[in-house]
């Protein structure tokens, strides 16, 4: 499409608004699936383990690494002002309110949100969806909804599993290598951290990125052109979109829940 | 799932929505100011501002009348110029004076405006001459020990 001619823009425009409003129907249909799903818990029993049983290596082991980096910069930072007890707080309140939810959203949108925008536009590739559509199974509820609903589960525990490996990390770091005293380690997150403005709004957050990376992941792959190509650009958009809209959701997420 | 010609207006529904909690959540955070208030200019000079920032209020007797546009150093009088924008509902006498404030013991400045007892009133454009500066910590406790020495060599010389 060329940019000067109006014709093509506005062609453009109407056909990305008709794509939202496409999106936004499907996303309504696979809310409105909550039910029917779950009843046949066998479904997103598989998906859960297809996509949180896999991730948790990946998940695990970034956040213990995150919790090094933060306990080695945390205290260097906190020393120059001499207050270098409080490097528990600082990790623990910047794991569970912002870096838990952001990175484990990010990671999960990489390595399960590739795999289920591969795994469905596949599906499309080899004519499985239609097929279905022709023995009266509804694929939105067979194929989609399992996978969707199994994502929105699984994205707070790993999220979770992130925040907490991240704590260890930099208890291993600050108290076992550097010496930070332990007591007040863990008694300043216990004074700190709240468990309903901070844990509780940071499991919001990693719902909320949840419902937004696995929607995208399952839209780009039912969307997906039919050819190899077409799958392999449908796996990077996902990624690429997924991404951009958890961080543009987290700034909106922050500014709700976190200022005055 | 089919194609609607009704996704269009779908879509453009789900953008108004969306701008509309990105509206709400930035108002709500205070990030954003689109105050609809028509305002008029007036500009005051300081000796020193302290931690005066632009967008700091300006209250009488505790409620918000206006907002510090800007501060500038006007190097001909070495002083600071402070523009204000007093909100037009507000009509303050001439000789009104401007102080500035600290909201509790360590919170932000701001500047207190107290009416004066003119007949006519300030008009844009126009400068405020009383103005009373910052509280500088260092010149307070400067103060304070020099009067404490003061005290103790008059006492002192009233024993001998």
């Amino acid at each position: 499409m060329t940019w000067y001619k109006p014709a093509d823009v506005g062609f453009a425009t109407r056909s990305k608004m008709a794509d939202i409003g496409y999106a936004a129907r499907l996303f309504f249909r696979l809310l409105v699936s909550f039910v029917p799903t779950f009843r046949r818990f066998g479904l997103v029993r598989d998906q859960m383990h297809f996509l949180g049983n896999y991730s948790l290596a990946i998940i695990a082991v970034s956040g213990l690494f995150v919790g090094f980096v933060f306990g080695l910069q945390g205290y260097y930072t906190l020393i120059r002002y001499g207050s270098s007890e409080a490097l528990g707080l600082l990790v623990t309140l910047t794991l569970v309110r912002e870096l838990g939810p952001v990175v484990t959203a990010l990671l999960f949108a990489g390595r399960a949100g590739t795999s289920l925008t591969a795994e469905i536009g596949l599906m499309k590739a080899g004519e499985q969806i239609s097929v279905m559509e022709m023995m009266a199974v509804d694929p939105i509820q067979r194929v989609l909804a399992p996978r969707f609903w199994g994502g929105v589960v699984v994205m707070p525990l790993l999220a979770a599993v992130f925040s907490a490996t991240g704590v260890i990390g930099g208890w291993v770091v600050g108290v076992l290598m550097i010496g930070v005293d332990a007591g007040s380690f863990w008694s300043q997150i216990q004074g700190g951290v709240d468990v309903w403005q901070d844990v509780g709004n940071g499991i919001l957050k990693s719902i909320v990125f949840g419902l937004t990376v696995t929607f995208i992941a399952v839209y780009q792959g039912f969307e997906a052109q039919a050819t190899p190509e077409g799958v392999a650009s449908a796996t990077t958009r996902t990624v690429v979109v997924a991404s951009l809209a958890v961080l543009g959701l987290d700034f909106i997420l922050t500014a709700m829940m976190f200022t005055i | 799932m089919q194609r609607s010609k009704n996704d269009v207006w779908v879509g453009l529904f789900v953008l108004i929505g969306a701008v509309a909690i990105l509206f709400l959540a930035l108002q709500s955070a205070n990030l954003l100011s689109l105050s609809f208030q028509s305002t008029y200019r007036i500009s005051a000079k300081f000796e020193n501002v302290g931690g005066l920032k632009p967008k700091a209020a300006v209250r009488s007797g505790g409620v918000v009348v206006g907002r510090v546009e800007s501060l500038v150093f006007d190097d001909k009088s070495f002083q600071a110029r402070v523009t204000l924008a007093l909100e037009s509902r507000y009509a303050f006498p001439k000789d009104s004076s401007l102080k500035i404030l600290t909201n509790g013991l360590l919170g932000e400045q701001y500047i207190g405006i107290e009416a004066g007892a003119a007949d006519t009133n300030l008009v844009a454009g126009d400068v405020i001459g009383a103005t009373q500066s910052a509280v500088v910590l260092e010149n307070l406790i400067s103060q304070f020990l020099y009067s404490k020495a003061a005290d103790g060599s008059g006492t002192g010389a009233e024993k001998k």
